[in-house]
């Protein structure tokens, strides 16, 4: 999937993942998606949680290896 | 969809609690709630400008927190307000009771709030206490 912003969260824990990824959505224009990689195991349920609050769109995820790639996309 | 209210009162001076009030403050905030932080007591003095976060542990967990290099609640709080547009009001009964000039305070803090004000702002909202 293609992706206009990366943001590499793997080694953080909880909560700097969703706080970097709101840093990160700022500086984006609608409709931009942005992938995240993360180690953090609570980032699943995370990302679900803060898209249904945000509005943003969690348009995939997927994990491999112990990482965990989520491509969301600006509200 | 209502804008969910958070206020979290923060009292404590300890490591742990002053923590998770910063990491459940910051992630409310940047997820869309309207969050007020209201500092009290012993938290105070850890926002005159660059005042130490060392912060006493409660226990084991606050001193892994050190060795594991957890960001610092101070960052945390600041993130609230810079990421989420969340409000952190100094008690003005503890700036007066501890003799702190309110312009030695961090820049990202809102004025100096009685607690009368800060119920008024709470109506309605999940309070959660630190």
């Amino acid at each position: 999937m293609n992706f206009d912003k990366d943001l590499d969260a793997r080694g953080l824990n909880c909560p700097l993942p969703i706080l970097r990824a709101k840093k990160a959505l700022t500086d984006m224009q609608s409709g931009q998606v942005l992938r995240i990689v993360s180690t953090d195991v609570g980032s699943v349920k995370d990302f679900q949680a803060f898209c249904k609050q945000t509005g943003n769109e969690l348009v995939s995820q997927a994990e491999a290896s112990n990482e965990f790639t989520f491509f969301l996309k600006r509200k | 969809m209502a804008v969910e209210k958070i206020c979290v009162v923060v009292v404590s001076g300890t490591r742990e609690r002053l923590q998770m009030a910063a990491m459940a403050a910051s992630v409310a905030a940047v997820s869309g709630m309207e969050v007020t932080i209201f500092l009290s007591m012993n938290a105070v003095p850890f926002f005159i400008k660059g005042a130490s976060t060392d912060a006493p542990s409660e226990g084991k967990f606050g001193e892994l927190m050190v060795q594991k290099n957890a960001p610092d609640f101070k960052t945390l709080f600041r993130q609230a307000v810079e990421l989420g547009d969340a409000k952190i009001l100094p008690c003005s009964m503890a700036l007066d009771i501890a003799g702190i000039d309110t312009a030695t305070l961090e820049p990202y803090l809102g004025e100096p709030t009685g607690l009368t004000r800060f119920l008024d702002l709470a109506q309605g909202a999940q309070v959660w206490t630190f």
